[in-house]
């Protein structure tokens, strides 16, 4: 068992709430505030710009990820870690963060939009990033909603401990499904992969996952149904080679097979692609001029930590331009009308 | 044993700023076979130099069974939270809240030092209808992010009803328990040791599976 101690509890937590800074209009609102939020914030604070964090969840997936060995810098750091100093830079800039809110929508103006929240508050602001991130699909097998949460899980960090000494299959071929595995196989007894097709995981987690002794792959071979009456007892499976149904016993399924964008408030809204991502520009502006979007959020193949911040830091300097745009929009109407 | 780092130490000092009043904490270990007893005796032992506004009472399970059966401790180690009245609230930590979980026990000193704020009306109503005991188990795991805002709502909700009482079971420690409660995924919240869901879900899903205990269709 670790031992360590994930305070994130920023100061401020239980005072009264003074919070002029919501009364007045924000320069860029950043909703969520993960790596391509918090990147995103620090870069606009930083141009002089007010600037407002809100999110649910502060850290966003990376507090979800044991190890993250792929952001430079840091040859191995836990997420939690990284995620904490994430967090201390964009404070130590002052940046005001409103913590476990939730964004219920936005609705545009032309020059200042409104950003709503679930506990009913409204927040304006001449520009908006969202960087809400995704979260993990699902497998959409017959069993999986059933038996959630009785042996169906979608973070193996939080369960792993959960299965000690027992076996375990993992469903996906990605970075996050080996992981999971070599997560997975320090505590349960036998770690079972179960893909639909090949493994598209770095190859560096690959040799690791098979150099470990009790993991076994199966690949090209589609769950078709997660079994079991009160748990999980295994997945019912077809291989693709021989066309052949079989059935791998199993006291947890780990589902680990990608993200999903969390866009929903904003549909209707925004323009989005047949993933439900976020449709941008190159100045990874929205459909809504101002409204700008960053990290898993926007649409494209690749979501990682580093290409979310730097998304982040892109488009706070977009939404930079485009202030400094409207300003001086303002300005020479001003001086016409003089 | 020193268990808080002096960085961790430090974060506390200002946190804990904010308490109101004292918190009493009854921790309950037991010699012999007790994994994390030391260390939550060690955590708390370093909780006490971080702020005089907490003030710890060490008891032994087998030898203070009479404050043991006051407080319903079955567990070691567990912590049972008072506030500065030493009234019991129903809130208690099985295991250590360590990990993601020195979140929500920070936050639970700060809620029953006075430092809280109110639950919303429309909740605090709902809630006052609730007339019977109602028992709230929350499952954690250390590693789980999500955990902490189960447990914190669990034991607001304690907090704001003499009728509900609320326990953080760390499930890896007490694995008996957890497999008695088919505890695969965290959190788990279990009322009456009946109704069930899993994940840090909204205030509002914890006092639907409340009001079904206390009115069962
Ligand atoms: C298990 C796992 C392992 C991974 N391993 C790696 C790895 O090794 N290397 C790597 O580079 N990447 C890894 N990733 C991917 C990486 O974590 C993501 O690409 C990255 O976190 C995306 O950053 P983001 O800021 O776009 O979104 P997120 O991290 O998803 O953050 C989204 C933010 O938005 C908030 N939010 C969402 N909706 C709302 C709303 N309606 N209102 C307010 N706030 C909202 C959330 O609370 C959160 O703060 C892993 C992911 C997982 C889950």
């Amino acid at each position: 068992m670790s031992l360590s101690f994930d305070l994130n509890l920023s100061g401020g937590l239980n005072r009264p709430p003074q919070k002029p800074y919501l009364e007045e209009i924000q320069d860029v609102t950043v909703i969520g505030a993960g790596p391509a939020g918090l990147s995103a914030a620090i870069y606009a604070k930083r141009k002089g710009l007010k600037t407002l964090v809100i999110a649910t969840r502060v850290g966003g997936q990376v507090l979800d990820t044991s190890a993250i060995e792929n952001y430079p810098g840091f040859s191995s750091i836990s997420g939690e870690e990284l995620a904490k100093q994430f967090r201390n830079h964009a404070g130590s800039l002052g940046i005001p963060m409103e913590q476990q809110k939730e964004v219920a929508g936005i609705t545009g103006g032309e020059s200042v939009k409104t950003v709503s929240l679930k506990d009913g508050s409204k927040i304006r602001s001449r520009s908006v990033i969202i960087a809400t991130g995704s979260h993990h699909k699902q497998l959409g097998v017959p069993g999986e909603g059933r038996l959630k949460g009785r042996g169906v899980a979608y973070c193996a960090i939080c369960d792993g401990p959960l299965f000690q000494d027992r076996t375990v299959i993992v469903a996906g071929g990605g970075n996050a499904a080996v992981e999971a595995v070599i997560d997975l196989s320090k505590i349960a007894q036998k770690v079972i992969l179960v893909h639909r097709s090949q493994l598209r995981a770095d190859d560096i987690l690959v040799k690791r996952m098979n150099q470990l002794n009790n993991v076994e792959v199966h690949l090209e071979t589609p769950i078709q149904e997660i079994l079991g009456d009160k748990m999980v007892e295994g997945v019912r499976v077809i291989q693709k080679a021989t066309g052949k149904e079989n059935v791998i016993k199993g006291d947890g399924v780990f589902v680990e097979i990608g993200y999903q964008s969390n866009t929903k408030v904003f549909e209707g809204f925004l323009d989005m692609n047949d993933k439900n991502e976020l449709i941008v520009d190159n100045q990874l502006q929205t459909s809504i001029p101002g409204v700008f979007a960053a990290g898993d959020v926007i649409e494209g193949p690749y979501k990682q930590v580093v290409i979310s911040a730097g998304d982040g830091a892109k488009a706070a300097l977009a939404a930079n331009d485009y202030i400094n745009h409207i300003q001086s929009g303002e300005e020479n109407k001003n001086a016409n009308i003089n | 044993m020193q268990i808080l780092t002096e960085e961790v130490k430090t974060q506390l000092r200002e946190i804990l700023e904010a308490m109101k009043n004292e918190v009493h904490l009854a921790l309950f270990t037991k010699n012999g076979d007790c994994p994390t007893c030391e260390e939550t005796t060690g955590m708390l032992k370093d909780l006490e130099d971080v702020t005089s506004k907490v003030v710890v009472h060490y008891y032994d399970l087998e030898k203070n069974q009479q404050e043991a059966s006051e407080w319903d401790v079955k567990l070691t180690p567990s912590i049972v939270v008072l506030d500065n009245n030493k009234m019991y609230h129903g809130i208690k930590f099985n295991g250590i809240p360590a990990g993601h979980e020195i979140n929500s026990f920070i936050k639970t000193l700060l809620e029953v030092s006075g430092a809280g704020a109110e639950l919303p009306p429309e909740a605090q109503k709902r809630l006052d209808a609730v007339s019977t005991p109602v028992n709230i188990k929350v499952f954690v795991t250390l590693g789980c992010p999500h955990c902490p805002g189960a447990v914190e709502k669990a034991h607001k909700l304690a907090l704001s009803n003499p009728h509900v009482s609320s326990e953080m079971i760390e499930a890896q420690t007490f694995h008996d328990v957890s497999n008695k409660f088919n505890v695969s995924s965290v959190p788990k919240i279990v009322i009456n040791d009946e109704y069930e869901f899993v994940g840090d879900q909204p205030l509002e899903v914890f006092l639907e599976e409340i009001e079904k205990v206390h009115m069962p269709s």
